[in-house]
């Protein structure tokens, strides 16, 4: 579709308030944990003390006869459903079946009158386990000798989101191997002016969507009907489809507003629990998990990535190599489509000649890993852009105009048979760097960093809506996306309102519940605003069309002799609003015309990624050499956004993405101590704080209009955490001469760090 | 136990078991689920009330423990007329928030701050919300809004 960039905006690129302000500041939004249904009972789980074990026997039956207590669901008493789900690998079962696989996974369920009894009876079920050797690591879980966790071969799921095959259930503890290769990086390294190499680690990592999973189920005569804090609802219904054996149309998901996701909420996590809890208690049953179990469902993936990079004479690079372990815990998720989009966001920002990556996606008996804000390409920006940093100062080069000197062109097809780069990372750069200072003198125990990343982003186009204009000229909107806080109530009905020519407060947005709304394949990969967006303005495109046609009918002349302008038509002396239309149409001020889009892997959307995800940030530290604290006092952010529908909740995205980026590159790690988590809770998991923040805070955004989102726009939301844990790496280094390559960069690491260092220089301890 | 405290400008009574904490009384038996419920552990400030003024953590401060007191909750910050209150608007108007699950304990712990110093510096500011957490702004747009808020209050005042 050809837009005209000289067009005024009437609505669009516009910082609107928030659609659903005033619902979140007076208490009045809705999210699922505060839905009560009639009749509802409550269920609480128990979960496995172990990280590896066989279920001997199962006693529930005190736990049975409890006053109060309806029904105790086990593994072994699900006949009549197909208990095993997972998009990518059918491998998850909704409860535990004759092993446990981490410690913390959900052995029973206790459906009760109330909450407190619920818990009360979990005491009183008795489980007999013979424990199993565990593995808590890739490498040690790829031994020969590595008990295996997964004893049955799979299949690949229809919707795993990746063409080829998972290799997960082939008679080792691989769960996916990614490979990829151009050039010849053995020839490329031999023939390198420098060369940079080590290992990386980015740190388990816990999303903390503020609101812990929650889902209301209810199984009845018409089908499953399930009210869910999930981010992809559609998604959730396919695995539901296959669990209960029915048609689509009989599984309904309704979600309403969703206290944070940050892809922790993708795809399908305690709906199948609840669902068969409300199967077997023939009632409506609320599974309301707390935070503590929320850290016990999904974390993100850790990753070890050893790396080595080579540049030529000039200072370009022209090669890099990598090999990553990634450990998804005991069940896929969705950690084979991170395997794969890990491996592919090693190589950009960067045009590299000579490229091969292999990588391993590994089961252990872990919280299963999932997606989390950052997708992979955090975990290998972590060692991409230390790395950076690292042969920018073999070569004596300045970081920032080596980056600039080796960033992606506009155009550029960086990535053989990948979408050629839609961004202008040098223009991001360079805002960035002017923002924090780049150049001015720095105080003793200050260092400064820049960064950038690519990510192939938009994950796959398949989404659809409709358009309702109503005879009096207002409108509604019928989105599948959910709203997570991202602001995609307030972004859509902005498109809407544009299109149509009507105020933005006569668009109404109805989301989020399948029974209802055109599908969406997910609300993830920071793709609404692009694929769902770009549906809007076709969708209200259609309606106009429609209503132009009907414009001809009421006045008795050609179509060809409309023209359409803004909010209605003319014709000759005739001027027409949409409400004027429908109404001389249906002879009737009511009624309503119905505009569709239908967005596929076609046209504009046939070549992937449905854009590149791209920002640079830059940071300022300080650092504490005594207590090896790091504190961060200047950030800046610049994302690559085509064009922000709403600028300031665009800001929004890159700021809270740069926080948690900030969060995972200074004190955020779900630590093991051998087979039990250590710090599952929030008193010693420690999050980003008010008293974090960097004093001095500069966003900004890049709006050529370069995407295929409506008006040129692309989605924004992670890039800004990609690049962060790298850049405190490497601010830290430039403070202290202390070169650290595993995150988070804790008090303690930083304080071995600098005294080792030191130590390597033969300065003596001060 | 019957439990009579003051909620929001009028007088309730209630039947409450006595390990029964103030957030389970407000969202389970007075259908009031402003608080949220996030931590269970005083770290998170999502489920932050005003008991007499001050802010406490709903999700581990006993019911019984209001009797007799002044409760303030999100749904009690609204004029009469459904006009928001000056903190309310401001975080509107600043983008405040994204999710939205922090932002009636946020907005409470805002209250208690402005109502005891009507004008902090921003250091002060962030002594007092240290203990309310926001996964998705990075705190900085609700910095702006409490010193904005502050400036309303104060001129409303004048």
């Amino acid at each position: 579709m050809s837009d005209d960039k000289s067009r005024d905006f009437e609505v669009v690129n516009r910082s609107v308030p928030r659609r659903d302000g005033r619902a979140k500041v007076s208490g009045r939004a809705l999210y699922v944990s505060d839905v009560k249904l009639a009749g509802m009972a409550y269920a609480k789980v128990l979960r496995s003390p172990y990280a590896h074990a066989t279920i001997v026997s199962m006693d529930t039956s005190r736990a049975e006869a409890h006053p109060g207590v309806y029904n105790v669901l086990r593994g072994d008493d699900l006949e009549g459903l197909n208990p095993y789900f997972g998009h990518a690998v059918k491998d998850h079962p909704l409860v535990a079946i004759d092993k446990v696989r981490y410690a913390g996974e959900p052995v029973a369920a206790v459906i009760a009158e109330d909450e407190l009894t619920a818990y009360e009876a979990l005491e009183l079920i008795h489980v007999e386990y013979e424990e199993l050797p565990a593995v808590m690591e890739p490498q040690e879980s790829l031994a020969a000798d590595a008990p295996l966790l997964h004893q049955r071969q799979f299949e690949a799921g229809a919707l795993r989101g990746f063409e080829g095959e998972v290799t997960a259930g082939r008679g080792t503890n691989l769960c996916q191997e990614h490979h990829i290769k151009w050039g010849d990086v053995d020839e490329a390294f031999a023939n390198a002016a420098a060369v940079a190499e080590g290992e990386y680690y980015f740190p388990m990592a816990y999303a903390y969507a503020m609101e812990p999973y929650v889902a209301i189920a209810e199984v009845g005569d018409d089908g499953v009907t399930i009210y869910s804090s999930a981010q992809h609802p559609f998604m959730v219904r396919h695995d539901l489809k296959t669990i209960f054996d029915m048609p689509v149309s009989q599984i309904r998901l309704i979600v309403p507003f969703v206290g944070g996701g940050y892809g922790s909420k993708s795809y399908t996590k305690i709906e199948p629990l609840a669902s068969a809890c409300a199967w077997k208690a023939r009632r409506p049953v609320k599974l309301q998990l707390s935070v503590e179990e929320a850290m016990l469902t999904t974390r993100g993936d850790d990753a070890l990535t050893w790396m080595r990079t080579a540049v030529d004479a000039d200072g370009k690079i022209i090669a890099r190599q990598a090999k990553i372990y990634m450990n998804t815990g005991a069940y896929a998720e969705n950690s084979p489509l991170v395997c794969e989009k890990s491996s592919n966001r090693c190589v950009g920002p960067y045009a590299i000649p000579n490229v091969q990556i292999d990588n391993h996606m590994v089961y252990t008996n872990t919280v299963p890993a999932s997606s989390f804000r950052g997708f992979g390409c955090a975990q290998v920006t972590m060692a991409g852009e230390s790395q950076i940093d690292e042969l920018a100062a073999k070569i004596g080069m300045d970081p920032y105009e080596f980056r600039l000197h080796n960033a992606a062109r506009p155009k550029q097809e960086f990535f053989p048979g990948m979408r050629p780069f839609d961004g202008t990372l040098t223009e991001d750069l360079k805002i960035v760097a002017e923002n924090i200072g780049w150049k001015e003198p720095l105080p003793s125990g200050h260092g400064r960093s820049i960064g950038c990343s690519a990510s192939d982003a938009g994950a796959y186009p398949l989404t659809s809506t409709a358009v309702r204009v109503h005879a009096d000229g207002s409108a509604s909107l019928m989105i599948g996306s959910t709203e997570l806080g991202q602001g995609s109530h307030t972004v859509l009905p902005q498109i809407a309102a544009e299109e149509l020519g009507i105020p933005f407060d006569l668009v109404r947005v109805v989301s989020s519940d399948t029974a209802i709304t055109p599908y969406d394949r997910s609300t993830g990969a920071s793709r609404t605003t692009t694929l769902m967006g770009r549906a809007v303005q076709e969708a209200s495109q259609e309606a106009k069309e429609q209503m132009v046609r009907m414009a001809a009918d009421v006045l008795g002349v050609e179509e060809s002799e409309i023209e359409s302008v803004r909010g209605g038509i003319t014709c000759g002396e005739a001027r027409l609003n949409w409400s004027e239309v429908l109404t001389r149409y249906y002879k009737l001020p009511d009624g309503e015309v119905i505009g569709r889009a239908y967005i596929r892997k076609d046209k504009d959307f046939a070549q992937l990624p449905v854009f590149w995800e791209a920002a640079s940030t830059g940071i300022e530290v300080s650092v504490d050499e005594e207590t090896g604290k790091v504190t961060m006092e200047k950030l800046g952010t610049c994302g690559d956004v085509g064009l922000a529908i709403n600028p300031a909740l665009a800001e929004g995205q890159d700021i809270g993405a740069a926080t948690t980026g900030m969060g995972i590159g200074m004190f955020e790690e779900l630590e093991f101590d051998r087979n039990q988590l250590l710090n599952g809770n929030l008193l010693e998991y420690r999050l980003p704080r008010f008293s974090d923040m960097p004093r001095t805070v500069k966003l900004e955004l890049v709006q050529n209009r370069d995407g295929v989102g409506p008006y040129g726009a692309k989605g924004g939301g992670e890039a800004s955490l990609n690049s962060l844990p790298a850049n405190i790496a490497n601010a830290v280094y430039a403070a202290t001469g202390a070169r650290i390559r595993r995150a988070p960069l804790t008090p303690e690491k930083v304080w071995r760090a600098i005294r080792e260092t030191r130590a390597a220089r033969g300065e003596n301890e001060s | 136990m019957e439990l009579r405290f003051e909620l929001n400008g009028r007088d309730v009574a209630v039947e409450c078991e006595p390990q029964q904490t103030l957030s389970e009384v407000l969202r389970n038996r007075l259908n009031l689920t402003g608080a949220k419920i996030s931590c269970e552990v005083q770290v998170c400030g999502a489920c932050t009330v005003l008991v007499d003024g001050l802010p406490v953590s709903s999700c581990t401060y006993l019911a019984y423990e209001a009797q007799g007191r002044t409760v303030t909750t999100i749904e009690g910050l609204e004029d009469r007329d459904r006009t928001l209150h000056p903190i309310q608007q401001c975080f509107i108007d600043e983008f405040a928030f994204q999710c939205g699950f922090c932002t009636p304990g946020m907005i409470l712990s805002v209250k208690a701050l402005l109502d005891d110093n009507p004008d902090p510096t921003d250091d002060e500011i962030i002594h007092h919300m240290d203990g309310n957490l926001c996964r998705c702004t990075g705190y900085v747009s609700i910095l702006k809004a409490i010193r904005k808020a502050a400036a309303v209050m104060k001129e409303g005042r004048e």
